[in-house]
């Protein structure tokens, strides 16, 4: 055993590339669920953003395009949740459930022809002058430029939920929507647009997997991912730069743990594994004091009734 | 009692009855615990099948059913393929052992082949591959391939068939390089590419400068790509995709010459129950392309090594050989036997860390 | 423009034709699907609705339809009497899982005493290895407030490395040659949940299954605690009034249903499935979620929902080995099917006409 084997820099550097699916798929349920939605099929847009992702870069052979285009299937695939809690008025729970279903079958169809196909690769930023700072540079500025849109995405929803008349009107409606509609908010339209929004976040941190992370495609690759993003939020107690934090945390121990392994350490792998759900379950605990973190609409349905 | 011997009854008269219609055709199953599209495991079982059809073409029909979960859905759907006429049906995945036992006592007159198993019937052959046969190709060209001396595995679970390899690869490591050493990690997971990306990347940071992965996925080459003085090789499939470097060579699971052979005694009527446990030699474990980043006379032993087991004049375990606790194994020139093998559950002098239990 | 107006009452006609409709439109769709896959369409739809039922094998596959819908009505009508009173159990997943270890574990440790009180004792710890794993979200919440939907979710995940765990070292099989996963019990007799009458597909959880479905029916309909959990779910300020203390039926509601889906858990790895292995759990506990709503949360509702999931997947698998059909293209179906159930259910809660001009 030698923990002197664990260069931390390094540690820290891939446990923030380890994170970045993790935040994409969180910060986009954060913002749905801001509006008082709850979608558990964040697996499903995420695989399927995934295989989107994959299959346009492959063809076009640019990353970026594969980029574009996860969103806009994770985006798609949440219609499907749209036309199902906003305009038939479904159960979100049921709904959600199903969305991962028919997301995890439907991105297999579509990357039947993938299997063992090499994606075109994006390469790593190095900011000049910057990125050779010791420790410093490694950690935050040779990466790829996915792993700084996750940050700026944090920072953009932090922003606009904290100080512009979107985010409050946003807030307004997950908290009460009926006070919200009363006062003229588009109930149904804002909850539309947060769906939309974090299918299109989450197609992205699918995208991320299987261009930037891992690359490849295969079936089912995302495994679990999106599950831990919805553990995330919660644990974030729905604040964007927590979630970055709790990415970094979630991210961090199957680093940790892997890291500790290959150092000779003898660890009990699975009551580690655990860890992150137990944390969040005591986090949301203590939460549960707070009653204002929770928005108070979450997850039941909205009709007005004129 | 007697309803299961009713039940039995009854489903052998209509075994019967379909196999008269189907006698033209041998229907041959096919039951996978993955996708097809899975990269790995279950993909290189379907070009085994695929193989089948093209050997035999009009002669066979085949069949499959992919993501079966192990338990009463596995013995389902061997169920159904055998109800359904088929007079072959191999079950691919370790935990399908129990079901295809029950299964098989349902229907005598249906040959089943599980694989990596070690239950047999009258009826239910098990087979498997000496993967560890390549882990020692591996194993000889790691250790002449590194550098810095350290050399990072990644395993699924602990379980012997995954030890065994860590142990054959080690033992030609070490032969080639006195210095080696090995660091393992255990990812816990059958298939997660994003954590043997992780696996990989931290084996890297921690000096390692090659990569042997028990897992499928191609996470690793990528990483070890990613961070370009690492060697790697291919795992169930060829990875070709990723030579001649990082991936310098592989073990490819090559199922076809096996199941075309059980195919064809189906049909001549000489398949007898059998525990086949086939490597290098019968063509069941395939060594890839190694490519030109191998020096030339590492490649020739590599080789040679290859050739010799191939012939069957070299055994990967052979003595002297000893446990990680110092105890004596194998005596000198003595080589291990196919059930010590089989249950390993022990590492070679010399592997530091304890296996999980 | 068109608008929804809401009901008075749910209407009763739609509520029945619903489902139909419902399976007619995944029909349609699925049709579409598999002729864009290249197979003939009727023959795919007829392989997995009606081969399972009337085909030449249904001796077969009837029982496996109790077989693979078990488990699900049963945890099924726990969740729905909970999601009825708006308590929301997700974590049925994890309850299965740790219904399977303690009863599995119970009827281990007797290994190899041959005695009739061994399956007795199996069924109560299963039932108590989910009560337990389901009180721990029941307790946070009747104590701190903290949600329960996150807290039960979170909990499988603890559940399933738990899972691991014990297939890898305290129920590992010791004549298992080191292979992961615990002993058979189908091959230890005392603790062996067998047919009870060979090739029925009838087994104990079969029975509780549908004793769990008169139970519920009954204690939705004639039990005062029934009229509570109505109550609650729809009026919950009504329910105030009428005395009804949320704390003990949080408790009850999340205790009844973990203990049923640690019974499905218990009976499944004591019958059908026989061991404890890293992959034990297949999802039963989330398609549960599904089966509870397409049942509309009425017991007898959930008895066909749950007969009409195994259906799918029994006649998925058909369909694929017969008709080659990927996989992924049933899971799609599936989905589909779900998608439409769901959406069609709003036209039992609402009318749908078209709004006049000047809607206020």
């Amino acid at each position: 055993m030698d923990l002197g084997e664990i260069n931390p820099v390094l540690l820290v550097a891939s446990l923030m590339v380890a994170a970045t699916p993790l935040l994409l798929a969180a910060i986009g349920e954060l913002v749905v669920e801001k509006a008082g939605v709850l979608n558990l099929g964040v697996e499903g847009m995420m695989i399927v953003g995934a295989i989107s992702g994959f299959a346009i870069s492959v063809e076009t052979g640019s990353p970026w395009l594969g980029f574009v285009a996860a969103a806009i299937g994770g985006a798609v695939l949440s219609l499907l949740f749209v036309l199902l809690t906003q305009v038939a008025l479904a159960n979100q729970v049921a709904s959600g459930l199903a969305l991962t279903l028919f997301g995890l079958g439907f991105s297999a169809l579509m990357g039947q022809s993938y299997v063992g196909v090499k994606p075109p690769s994006m390469g790593d930023i190095h900011i000049p002058v910057l990125s050779d700072i010791p420790v410093i540079g490694p950690i935050l500025f040779q990466h790829d430029p996915i792993l700084y849109v996750g940050i700026a995405l944090t920072a953009a929803v932090w922003a606009t939920l904290k100080y512009t008349r979107v985010g409050l009107i946003l807030r307004a409606v997950g908290e009460n929507h009926d006070a919200a509609h009363a006062l003229g908010y588009k109930v149904i339209k804002i909850r539309v647009m947060a769906i939309l929004f974090g299918g299109a976040c989450a197609g992205l941190g699918g995208a991320y997997i299987s261009l930037i992370r891992v690359p490849q495609w295969t079936e089912g690759m995302t495994a679990g991912v999106g599950w831990i993003a919805l553990a995330l939020v919660v644990f974030a107690s729905w604040k964007p730069w927590r979630a970055l934090l709790g990415a970094y945390l979630f991210g961090g121990i199957t680093v940790l743990q892997l890291n500790l392994q290959a150092a000779g350490v003898a660890i009990p792998v699975e009551y580690l594994a655990m860890s992150p759900y137990i944390i969040t379950i005591l986090v949301l605990v203590i939460l549960s004091a707070d009653k204002s973190s929770a928005p108070a609409a979450l997850g039941r349905i909205f009709h007005a009734s004129h | 009692m007697k309803f299961k011997s009713l039940l039995t009854t009854a489903a052998i008269a209509l075994g019967l009855a379909t196999g008269a219609v189907a006698q033209d055709k041998t229907k041959v199953g096919f039951v996978y615990v993955g996708p097809v599209g899975d990269g790995g495991w279950t993909y290189e079982h379907n070009k085994g099948r695929l193989a089948v059809e093209d050997h035999f073409g009009d002669k066979v029909e085949t069949v499959f059913v992919e993501s079966v979960p192990e338990g009463p859905d596995a013995e389902r759907v061997m169920t159904q393929m055998a109800l359904e006429g088929a007079d072959l049906i191999f079950t691919t995945s370790f935990g399908y052992m129990d079901p295809t036992i029950n299964v098989a006592q349902k229907f005598p007159n249906v040959k089943f082949e599980h694989a990596t198993g070690y239950k047999t019937a009258d009826n239910v052959s098990v087979y498997s591959a000496r993967f560890y046969e390549g882990r020692a190709v591996q194993g000889h060209i790691a250790g002449n391939m590194t550098k810095s001396n350290i050399i990072g595995y990644i395993g699924s679970y602990p379980i012997p068939e995954v030890i065994r390899g860590i142990n054959s690869a080690y033992i030609h490591a070490k032969k080639v390089n006195p210095d080696v050493e090995f660091k393992i990690v255990w990812a816990y997971t059958w298939f997660d590419p994003a954590k043997e990306a992780d696996a990989a990347t931290v084996l890297i940071e921690q000096g390692a400068d090659v990569i042997l992965q028990h897992t499928d996925s191609t996470a690793p080459q990528a990483a070890a790509q990613e961070a370009g003085n690492v060697v790697t090789f291919g795992q169930a499939s060829d990875m070709s995709e990723y030579a001649p470097f990082p991936r310098v060579s592989s073990i490819i699971d090559d199922w076809a010459p096996y199941y075309i052979a059980r195919t064809q005694a189906v049909m001549d009527g000489t398949w007898e129950s059998a525990n086949t446990w086939d490597g290098i030699r019968e063509g069941m474990v395939a060594i890839g392309e190694i490519t030109e980043a191998v020096p030339a006379d590492v490649k020739e032993e590599a080789l040679a090594l290859k050739a010799a087991m191939a012939a069957g004049e070299y055994h990967p375990f052979t003595g002297p050989l000893k446990k990680q606790d110092g105890s004596d194994w194998l005596a000198e020139g003595e080589t291990a036997d196919d059930g010590t093998l089989a249950g390993m559950n022990f590492y070679v002098e010399g592997l530091e860390g304890e296996i999980p239990q | 423009m068109i608008v929804l107006e809401k009901r008075p009452q749910p209407s009763k006609a739609w509520s029945y034709a619903t489902p139909l409709v419902a399976v007619l439109a995944t029909m349609v769709f699925g049709g579409v699907l598999f002729t864009i896959l290249g197979k003939n369409p009727i023959e795919a739809i007829g392989t997995i609705f009606w081969e399972p039922l009337f085909g030449e094998f249904a001796f077969y596959y009837r029982p496996q339809l109790l077989v693979k819908g078990a488990p699900l009505v049963l945890i099924a009508i726990g969740l729905s009497l909970g999601f009825r009173a708006g308590i929301w159990n997700i974590g049925a997943e994890g309850q299965y899982i740790m219904g399977a270890i303690f009863g599995a574990g119970a009827g281990l440790a007797f290994y190899p005493l041959d005695a009739f009180y061994i399956f007795p004792i199996m069924v109560i710890s299963g039932a108590f290895g989910g009560w337990l794993w389901a009180m721990i979200p029941a307790f946070l919440k009747v104590r701190f407030g903290t949600n329960e939907i996150l807290v039960s979710l979170m909990l499988v995940y603890v559940a399933e490395q738990m899972l691991a765990s014990v297939s890898l070292g305290l129920l590992k099989n010791p004549e298992g040659f080191g292979f992961p996963g615990s002993r058979n019990l189908q091959q230890y007799d005392s603790a062996h949940n067998a047919e009870l009458i060979a090739g029925s597909g009838m087994h104990w959880g079969v029975v509780t299954a549908l004793i769990a479905v008169i139970f519920a029916y009954v204690l939705l309909n004639r039990h005062m605690l029934g009229f509570h959990i109505r109550l609650t779910g729809e009026a919950p300020r009504a329910a105030k009034f009428a005395g009804v203390n949320p704390a003990r039926l949080i408790l009850f509601c999340l205790g009844l249903s973990g203990a049923l889906a640690g019974l499905a858990g218990m009976f499944e790895v004591s019958g059908p499935s026989g061991v404890v292995s890293i992959d034990f759990n297949v999802g039963y506990g989330f398609t549960a979620i599904i089966v509870a709503f397409l049942g509309r949360l009425h017991p007898v509702g959930i008895l066909l929902a749950g007969g009409l999931m195994a259906l799918t997947y029994i006649g998925g698998e058909i369909a694929q080995s017969k008709l080659g059909l990927p996989a992924a293209a049933i899971q799609v179906f599936q989905g589909m099917l779900l998608f439409f159930l769901l959406a069609f259910d709003l036209l039992t809660n609402y009318r749908i006409r078209a709004a006049r001009s000047e809607v206020a």
